[in-house]
């Protein structure tokens, strides 16, 4: 019988797209498995991982150990780097053999070339960067209280609505939307790294994998680009406008630029961001312009900004005051930086600085 | 050889962005821009007309204001512009927008040589979803997040990035390319660029223009052909006053660090 993607009582589990580069999984993977897991409990369906590659299998009982009830596993020679022909053949194939109701892959950048190649040819909608996912109603209305201006008692709800409901921020944050997919399965979402918990580890779910291996059917003809070769960066470009974590110096570094740099970059390693500057500091030489935030330099709004020594004037203040999460330390009680800080320390940012990073480090291990 | 530029006006969401009770956007009180990432397409776009002399079309789906920022491409040096613009095609997800520009870009026609090029993302949507879906709607190989592309006879060398470094990809023409800010820096206008964009070309493409092309139907297209639905839309509750920590020492960094990890800032 020919694939109907609009057959929606054909369709059922919950599967996840577990990405792996170089034989390693990313940690998107995890995160996802643990939310993929939750997502079927709510829907009463088993959670399967998808796992492409080649020579992979090891990789099974982690996966497992994180709550995958199956591992769908595809291998072949021509599956180890990613290129989009092979794996979104091989991914479409395993989807109309097999009917997942609900099909998530990490937000990465491969994940967001995947994703839509393989929702436009299984004709089926897709969500892009979701950070938050709901099947049961009441569960998605206590999401909405907390989460929105929305008057939730006033409106009317199915409460017996099994769609998955993606949310996803659009307009820089400004706006929140909830995505559904009601007359197409799998309903497809792709979700922002870093968002969903990590469950714990299950040592005896791990070692009860079951491995599920439909036939790949891949030949060299089906893959239209070639991979020359893979090159990781040694440093991070300068990227203010697409950071996620901004680490700002000010005025305050002047009794000792150079180490108030350097401690600015230290919180900006452990962050995984990168340091930018105010007008001042551009000013003076201090760094280089392409690290200006401001009304003269770029507009940002990072998950997290921290502002070392930073007074806030108004300029300043226009190109970041859109940051999901302000950070600022300031010797000086009274600055304007306070008033659209979430968090203020009043003290010395070469004392205090060195202290967070050491704080922050401690947390990044602990989730490891 | 040409090369079509998918391009799309956006509104500015760098400056102030206005929501009306309701939750939607006021695109009324907000100015509109070419979405950034479709300007380094067009750029190098015409960064391959300026070594090849091919010629360079640009495409974009939405309301007849769209011929405006059409005009200013064909200013930087495009040569011909096509707007696809009807009621039928409004509403419509990515999904059903692939469909349309692909029936667009079948209509112009895609010869052996050709590229189709986009911006990775626009910045109304955030979704990055469209070029790809349009590869696939015209059976093309796509190469997504190009940060830098070479053109030797029928093959394409991409610098595709990805989060931790690159990789070095190869293609034949026709395929797609998405392409993202690192790649270049777009040209500006120039006088006489203004002056010729005049005497240059717009066609419009309307539901009538496509709808013998076997993507256009009514089933695919437009809000009812959309497999995805808006379900819910909402503002974020304004942001409470921030608190200042206590102290400036060891107790108060792990405090706050804890507090970042709890609400899995970090």
């Amino acid at each position: 019988m020919a694939y109907n993607s609009m057959d929606l009582a054909a369709f059922k589990d919950v599967w996840v797209f577990c990405e792996q580069r170089e034989g390693k999984l990313m940690p998107t993977d995890f995160e996802l498995i643990s939310e993929g897991r939750k997502l079927a409990d709510e829907l009463g369906v088993k959670l399967c991982g998808l796992l492409l590659g080649d020579n992979v299998e090891g990789l099974c009982k982690e996966l497992a150990g994180y709550g995958a009830d199956k591992i769908v596993l595809c291998e072949s020679p021509l599956l180890k780097y990613y290129t989009t022909d092979a794996y979104a053949k091989v991914i479409c194939d395993a989807i109309e053999e097999l009917k997942p109701e609900v099909f998530l892959i990490g937000a990465s950048t491969i994940g967001r070339d995947l994703g839509p190649r393989c929702a436009a040819r299984l004709h089926t909608g897709l969500c892009a960067d979701c950070t938050h996912l709901d099947v049961d109603v009441p569960k998605y209305l206590d999401f909405l209280r907390a989460s929105s201006t929305l008057d939730i008692d006033s409106m009317k709800f199915d409460m017996e609505d099994r769609n998955l409901k993606m949310t996803r921020p659009a307009f820089g944050g400004h706006l929140m939307a909830t995505i559904i997919c009601p007359r197409f399965r799998p309903a497809m979402a792709t979700v922002r790294p870093g968002v969903m918990r990590r469950a714990e580890f299950d040592q005896a779910k791990a070692d009860a994998v079951e491995i599920v291996r439909p036939e790949v059917k891949l030949t060299a003809e089906d893959v239209h680009t070639e991979v020359v070769e893979v090159v990781k960066a040694a440093k991070k470009i300068v990227d203010l406008v697409g950071a996620d974590f901004i680490v700002s110096v000010g005025r305050g570094i002047s009794k000792n630029v150079e180490q108030g740099i350097k401690l600015a970059e230290d919180l900006a390693e452990a962050l995984g961001g990168v340091v930018g500057g105010s007008r001042a500091v551009i000013d003076n030489g201090w760094l280089s312009a392409d690290h200006q935030v401001g009304q003269t330099g770029k507009t940002v709004h990072p998950k997290v900004y921290i502002a070392l020594g930073i007074s806030g004037a108004i300029q300043h203040k226009a190109g970041m005051q859109d940051s999901e999460c302000i950070i600022a330390v300031n010797t000086n009680e009274s600055a304007p930086i306070f008033e659209i800080a979430d968090y203020g320390i009043c003290g010395d940012l070469f004392k205090v600085t060195p202290m967070l990073t050491e704080a922050i480090k401690a947390q990044k291990a602990k989730k490891q | 050889m040409k090369v079509i530029v998918c391009v799309k006006q956006v509104p500015d969401t760098s400056g102030k962005v206005a929501v009306n009770p309701d939750g939607t956007l006021n695109r009324a009180s907000m100015q509109t821009i070419t979405n950034p990432d479709d300007m380094n397409a067009v750029e190098a776009a015409l960064k391959l007309k300026d070594e090849t002399g091919c010629k360079v079309v640009v495409v974009s789906m939405g309301p007849p204001p769209a011929m405006g920022m059409l005009r200013e491409l064909l200013a930087m040096g495009a040569d011909e512009g096509v707007l696809i613009s009807g009621r039928e095609f409004g509403g419509s997800d990515t999904y059903a927008t692939s469909q349309i520009i692909a029936a667009g870009i079948n209509h112009l026609g895609i010869e052996k040589d050709d590229i189709v090029m986009c911006g990775r993302q626009a910045i109304d949507g955030d979704t990055a979803q469209v070029g790809p879906q349009i590869a696939e709607k015209l059976h093309l190989p796509q190469v997504t997040y190009a940060a830098k592309i070479e053109k030797e006879g029928d093959t394409v060398t991409v610098q595709r990035m990805l989060e931790d470094g690159y990789m070095t990809v190869k293609v034949q023409t026709p395929c797609l390319i998405t392409c993202i800010k690192e790649l270049n820096e777009p040209r500006y206008m120039s006088v006489g660029g203004v002056y010729e964009s005049f005497k240059k070309p717009i066609a419009v493409f309307d539901f009538n223009t496509l709808k013998d092309d076997p993507l256009i139907d009514l089933t695919t297209i437009g809000l009812k052909g959309s497999p995805t639905n808006i379900f819910k839309s909402f503002t974020p509750p304004p942001k409470g006053v921030g608190q200042m920590l206590e102290g400036a020492d060891k107790a108060t960094c792990e405090g706050l660090a804890e507090t970042l990890a709890a609400k899995h800032i970090i």
